[in-house]
């Protein structure tokens, strides 16, 4: 294997993670929290998606303006409308559908979010309709660069450093903020936080919109690279349970290790054997979970008897 | 020992009896969805041995997409007669049962529905790549013979349907008394106390391991009918996630609490799938995904106990005749 190949593979790679990690995080937050596996997080994302994509191709794609001035818009419509997806979304089903569920049987949560998912995945329609939508205004503005004989986005680049700054405010807030350490109170243990006088019916309100901000945000950030149409909400969700899976339930650090693995192991796939990429990362899923059943880097859990 | 002619056997009997009737009667559409039914029903029938453990696969697909391509390699290779293609399918899928058993009976709870999940989505990425097997394209399944018999165009769907509704009342009547077996019995004791049990002199993942390769055989069964069926495999209508989430969606909606709801739950769910995507095409999926919720948040153990609670509500009314009565 030559050099470029490698360098070309490493970039694809991390590229890839970096979209894989931004879509996982919400996930893992959510099940850090809530221990609820959230299969409307697939929704979340393309709600993200379509949002960003129908008002950057109202409002910036044929725009005229200096090219920071329409990124710095184009930022502004990916981040506000994460944030007001994550309100709106993460109230209504936090508060409109998890709430009566917390005390059932975690399969059958799984499935009522399943059902929400497919609820939303025809909301989604109704409001957008069928037809894809493009927003390629930021990635044409970026421009793009050579490396190895290959031609990459520049945007795609940006995606690796939100990824860790995404990483990195987590981290700061989860263990250097006083929130964070109320948070850990309550993934330790729910009965003893409550008795301590922490509000937990807030702490998993708040938790919940954190983590469908983030979906719509991995959505919203990766709207301008592909083409949003109907069916992104399905492929998306199981790859992040495979990222979770491979990282960790729950753990942070997980998704963003399990989110290199995958991206780096698909991208070698894809350039050297290209017949095993859509299953090489199932496989490796199935690996970690023979050899590591809690993931890579779950947090110790105590045996109950 | 158990009564093995008990209610349930007699009435999955006389709704053998009732669907060879019918048979005369159904129009195509309707033998269509009666047959899809049928095959989900199987599948399903699986899932509720599962769920007896406490254990829920997200990725029954797996088994059900290996028997529906195993009767699209058995055609390739010339065998063409229904029961050769059943055996065969529901065999390979519980053979590959048997041997990821090994491994899956180690795992309990949401690491036992994802394992399942991620070789289901394995075997996906290898058929979507697969050129001799159609690729994401699938491939089509041509008409069988009837141990030999070859119908005439007109009579092949009715044979077809009774040939199904028989192999699905042998899987619901097998699937019955073994769930009425000691064997059985024992594995809701596991999901209650898996130490307890172990303590009892019984091996948990042993027993385990069986109901997998049950559902697997039953998964499998599930898949040659919907192949027959259908008359074509492909990979995203036969082993992709959104299908294994559909098999846990009708486990749901029947309830685990008789076998024989199994194919009731089915049939809902067809008829619910088909009417949504007739009249309502843009928003079929929120019809099905909001009627799941419903049944999740007011019907939680399912159809199946609408009739205990009609028996509770008979029993209250004819107590309070009853109180009325000795007033008099």
């Amino acid at each position: 294997m030559d050099f470029e190949l490698l360098l070309v593979i490493l970039v694809d790679g991390l590229v890839y993670s970096s979209y894989l990690f931004l879509v996982a995080v919400g996930l893992t937050v959510i099940f850090g929290v809530q221990k609820v596996l959230n299969v409307t997080h697939g929704a979340f994302y393309s709600f993200g998606a379509y949002l960003t994509a129908y008002l950057i191709g109202l409002w910036i794609n044929d725009a005229e303006g200096g090219a920071l001035e329409l990124l710095a818009y184009s930022l502004a419509v990916i981040l506000i409308g994460s944030i007001f997806l994550g309100v709106v979304l993460g109230v209504l089903i936090e508060r409109g559908l998890l709430k009566f569920l917390y005390t059932r049987d975690e399969h059958i949560v799984v499935l009522a979010t399943f059902a929400g998912f497919l609820v939303l995945e025809d909301v989604i329609l109704l409001i957008w309709g069928t037809d894809p939508y493009l927003a390629f205004r930021p990635l044409e503005l970026m421009g793009n660069s050579e490396i190895a004989g290959l031609i990459f986005d520049n945007y795609t680049f940006t995606m690796i450093g939100l990824s860790f700054l995404v990483a990195f405010v987590l981290w700061y807030g989860l263990n250097r903020t006083q929130f964070g350490k109320v948070l850990l109170a309550v993934i330790f243990d729910r009965e003893v936080s409550m008795a301590m006088g922490i509000n937990v019916t807030k702490i998993f309100l708040i938790t919940f919109m954190i983590g469908t901000f983030l979906g719509a945000l991995g959505g919203a950030y990766h709207a301008p690279i592909i083409s949003v149409q109907p069916g992104i909400g399905v492929e998306v969700i199981v790859l992040a349970f495979a990222v979770v899976v491979i990282g960790g339930m729950g753990s942070i650090p997980g998704a963003l290790i399990g989110a290199i693995v995958v991206g780096l192991s698909r991208a070698a796939a894809v350039h050297l054997y290209p017949e095993l990429e859509l299953f090489v990362i199932y496989a490796i899923m199935a690996l970690v979970l023979i050899f590591r059943p809690e993931g890579l880097f779950a947090p110790i859990q105590a045996r109950k008897i | 020992m158990t009564r093995l002619f008990d209610k349930t056997f007699w009435g999955l009997t006389i709704g053998l009896l009732a669907l060879f009737l019918l048979n005369f009667v159904l129009e195509e559409w309707m033998r269509s969805i009666g047959l899809q039914s049928l095959s989900r029903g199987c599948v399903a029938i699986g899932l509720l041995i599962l769920w007896r453990t406490g254990l829920v696969s997200f990725g029954h697909a797996l088994f059900f997409g290996f028997g529906a391509y195993t009767v699209a390699m058995l055609q390739i290779i010339g065998v063409n007669d229904i029961i050769l293609l059943l055996i065969g399918g529901s065999a390979t899928a519980g053979l590959l049962a048997l041997v990821l058993g090994f491994l899956l009976r180690q795992y309990r709870a949401i690491f036992f529905a994802l394992l399942n999940m991620a070789f289901s989505m394995i075997l996906y990425g290898v058929l979507a790549k697969v050129e001799a097997l159609g690729s994401t394209d699938g491939i089509g399944i041509n008409q069988v013979s009837f141990f030999g018999f070859v119908p005439s165009d007109e009579a092949y769907r009715p044979t077809l349907f009774v040939f199904a509704a028989i192999f699905a009342y042998i899987a619901a009547v097998g699937s019955h008394w073994y769930l009425k077996s000691t064997l059985g019995l024992m594995t809701m004791a596991v999901r209650e106390n898996e130490i307890r049990v172990e303590y009892l002199g019984y091996s948990a993942e042993k027993a385990i391991h069986i109901k997998y390769v049950l559902s697997g055989v039953l998964a499998g069964m599930g898949g040659v009918i919907m192949a027959l069926t259908v008359g074509h495999v492909d990979p995203d209508s036969m082993v992709y996630w959104t299908v294994s989430g559909d098999f846990v969606f009708i486990t749901i909606l029947a309830g685990t609490g008789n076998v024989g709801a199994t194919f009731i739950g089915a049939l809902v769910y067809e008829l619910l799938r088909t009417y949504a995507f007739e009249f309502a095409p843009e928003i079929w999926q929120l019809i099905l995904g909001g009627s799941l919720l419903l049944i999740i948040m007011f019907l939680p153990d399912g159809l199946w106990s609408l009739r205990s609670e009609w028996r509770n509500r008979r029993a209250l009314a004819a107590s309070r005749s009853g109180d009325g009565q000795a007033g008099e």
